[in-house]
């Protein structure tokens, strides 16, 4: 047993633990004011969905979680986003270090051209997170095996990630991601490359690492959305219409927006 | 003469065309339904007639000169030809060319002034049945043309694929300029290979060109060894692959990842500028500035440093190619997909991180086939080092000594008074063909890899 996992059971002690507080946050583009004063509060151990129709500002919000949005030239963020109660966008705080506890994983499949095994390694070996090369062995072997790729892979770790399927490149990328043993995991659409085999197998993916990650996913399957989360978030036009229980979102919205949306009207 | 014959040429196509253009229009007046605009029936005679004639009068302008020669030279008295070869053969015709031209030297035989008159007769005589024969092609196709006018047809079709059949042959043509080009230097070099044994040339150690002109003159045999020049190639192309690419790559990663885009708004069009500085002016560089700090700094550190140095060539050929490897890796670098950028970000990595362990090596194969195009430059690149490298041929890789290069070779080889037929200017085919072949492979190589890595992203 290492560290993480002590203090990833310490973590999973704590349920309903406030993790992301974000308060008034702005983002333009340039001109283009893309998220309007945007507040939510993303609890530990816990899957949050967002949802909207497109262009609504939901993969905006997503990257200021873990400042993504500096590396957008014409991008500025203003507000306040808490992690474990500090400011991420404080001056103090080093972005790299951020994204090393938040992690993300993105709508397209984006496995680095080496082999499978480099892919995971990765981010790992960037932080120094493993001591000896066999400790390296079971966080590739245990990243893979709870993306559900382990069986499929295990011979051939050293081909190129590239090589796999679609959704298999996903299932790596996620693999990749948990590598490095994040406290929260973004996923933006993860699912919109995969067939409906690998999504099933996604989603439980997903709620098995609720119990170590706060997850927050962007979908625009509304059933989706209702089977893997506990709290939903909708957006609109740059606006958080609406966020609360999953359950009560999608079966008694108090916003007339919220349930169009929800019932196919708009979007 | 010929300048009108052009212009008949064209009032002879633009006549067909609205000869066509009327008729057409005539039939449908008439109330015939046409097949094409009557545009199209202008335009098919206008092609009809304008390609044969234009045709005949190359070929007849391209051949007249040899034919008219030939007449000329076999009406020569048989006395004076007899046993002569084709060089004072060709001194006689070029005497007797100048004479009908109006120029003579004192006075020339009765025989010279008598082919010249022929000469002069033969040539008009020539243009007039150029014309005659124009006016023939230009009448049969307008003719041809304007049986073809009716109203089903296909005038439209018909113009395009007198295109079509254009465009093919233009791309035939730079085919067939290729092979031309790579034929003739065959040939020659084949020609070389007889007079001097190919393992010679391939293996040989010493190379000295010079042949005796005369008999009795004291001089070497000329040695034709390949090797000594190869090398000197080989060095300066070395040394200016150490210059380029690193800072070739170097200020692409710079401006590709790290640069602010003011600062790569200033640097990108500044080396653009580099690169299309030509290449006479590297050699100035190299001789006026370069050559002479490199003496002064071995001079005071006691190095014995030849005035012609191949560092001097190497390091400015180097910076000649700065600009062509740093663009070739900057569009590679640039060709790596945002998604893998963001991938390693999102991991955590800093962005010297993502640029070293992602995104370069994602674009090394189009970085690698920058470079090797980047060296078939360097070997094939000649002002640069006619101007600051040496003329002799030395078994030496001293990058402080003076060495020759297999392009310099070939320019002196050539310049001044030649005849074809030794080995010596021979020789200059076979250094020519060493550096196609070699250029040949490497740039076949760098294609590859540049496709290859294409078909990864796209
Ligand atoms: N890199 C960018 N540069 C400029 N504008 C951007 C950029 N990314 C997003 N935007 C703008 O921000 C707004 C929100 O975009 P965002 O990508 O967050 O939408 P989204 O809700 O994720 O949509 P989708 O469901 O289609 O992914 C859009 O108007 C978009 O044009
Ligand atoms: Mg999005």
């Amino acid at each position: 047993m290492n560290m993480y996992d002590t203090e990833r059971t310490e973590a999973a002690l704590d349920v309903k633990n406030l993790k992301i507080s974000a308060t008034g946050v702005n983002v333009h583009y340039g001109q283009n004011h893309a998220l309007k004063d945007v507040s939510v509060q993303i609890q530990d151990n816990t899957v949050t969905a967002f949802i909207g129709p497109s262009g609504c500002g939901k993969s905006t919000f997503l990257r200021c979680l873990n400042r993504m949005n500096d590396t957008i030239d014409i991008c500025r963020v203003d507000g306040e986003i808490l992690l474990d109660g500090r400011d991420i966008y404080d001056k103090g705080v080093d972005p790299v270090q951020l994204r090393a506890r938040v992690g993300m994983v993105f709508q397209k499949p984006n496995p680095f051209p080496k082999s499978i095994y480099e892919n995971v390694a990765y981010g790992p070996k960037i932080h120094g997170l493993t001591r000896s090369k066999s400790e390296m062995d079971q966080v590739v072997e245990r990243s893979l095996r709870k993306a559900a790729l382990w069986n499929e892979v295990k011979d051939r770790l050293q081909e190129p990630g590239t090589a796999l399927s679609g959704g298999q490149q996903q299932r790596l990328c996620i693999a990749r991601a948990i590598a490095t043993s994040p406290e929260v995991l973004l996923m933006d659409e993860p699912c919109s490359a995969l067939d409906p085999i690998a999504t099933a197998q996604v989603e439980e993916l997903i709620d098995e690492l609720r119990s170590s990650f706060s997850v927050v996913i962007v979908t625009h399957s509304m059933q989706q959305a209702a089977r893997v989360s506990q709290k939903t978030a909708f957006f609109h036009l740059g606006s958080l219409v609406e966020y609360g229980d999953t359950s009560t979102i999608f079966t008694n919205p108090t916003d007339p927006r919220t349930e169009s949306y929800i019932t196919g009207r708009i979007g | 003469m010929t300048l009108f014959a052009f212009l008949l040429l064209f009032a002879g196509a633009i006549f067909a065309y609205t000869l066509n253009l009327r008729a057409a229009q005539s039939i449908r007046n008439g109330g015939g339904n046409l097949h094409s605009l009557t545009s199209f029936h202008g335009m098919y005679a206008f092609l009809l007639v304008l390609i044969p004639a234009f045709v005949f009068l190359l070929v007849w302008l391209s051949f007249q000169g040899t034919v008219i020669n030939a007449l000329v030279q076999r009406s020569l008295p048989a006395d004076v030809t007899a046993g002569l070869e084709s060089g004072p053969l060709q001194l006689i015709m070029a005497e007797i060319a100048s004479i009908a031209g109006g120029r003579m030297f004192g006075t020339p035989d009765e025989w010279k002034l008598a082919a010249a008159d022929r000469l002069v007769n033969l040539r008009v005589t020539s243009q007039w049945l150029m014309v005659a024969f124009l006016l023939a092609i230009i009448a049969g196709c307008i003719y041809v043309a304007r049986k073809r006018v009716s109203a089903t047809f296909r005038a439209r079709q018909g113009a395009e694929s007198i295109v079509h059949a254009l465009m093919v042959f233009c791309s035939v043509v730079a085919v067939f300029v290729t092979i031309g080009i790579v034929a003739s230097l065959v040939f020659e070099t084949f020609r070389f290979f007889q007079m001097v044994p190919w393992y010679e040339f391939v293996f040989g150690t010493v190379w000295e060109p010079q042949i005796p002109i005369r008999e009795d003159q004291i001089a070497a045999e000329g040695a034709f060894g390949l090797i000594p020049v190869f090398l000197g190639t080989l060095v300066i192309t070395v040394i200016a692959m150490i210059i380029a690419i690193p800072v070739g790559l170097g200020s692409a990663i710079f401006l590709n990842e790290f640069a602010s885009p003011r600062f790569r708004s200033i640097v990108k069009p500044v080396l653009e500028v580099l690169a299309g500085v030509p290449t006479v002016v590297y050699g100035f560089f190299a001789v006026l500035t370069i050559a002479p700090a490199l003496r002064v700094f071995g001079e005071t550190w006691g190095l014995p440093i030849a005035p012609n140095t191949a560092l001097a060539a190497g390091i400015v050929m180097g910076f000649m190619l700065v600009p062509f490897i740093s663009s070739f890796a900057d569009d590679a670098l640039s060709a790596v997909p945002r998604s893998l950028r963001d991938g390693a970000l999102a991991l955590g990595a800093t962005r010297g991180e993502t640029m070293m362990n992602v995104l370069f090596p994602a674009a090394i194969p189009g970085i690698v086939g920058g470079v090797l195009l980047a060296v078939s430059r360097a070997i094939g690149e000649t002002m640069i080092v006619v101007m600051a490298a040496g003329l002799i041929a030395k078994m030496t890789i001293n990058p402080l000594d003076s060495v020759t290069t297999v392009t310099v070779q070939i320019v002196t080889l050539l310049i001044g008074d030649t005849s074809f037929d030794s080995p010596k200017t021979l020789s200059a085919f076979a250094l020519g063909m060493v550096l196609f072949l070699v250029t040949l492979v490497i740039n076949i190589f760098a294609i590859r890899i540049v496709r290859k890595y294409r078909e990864i992203y796209d």
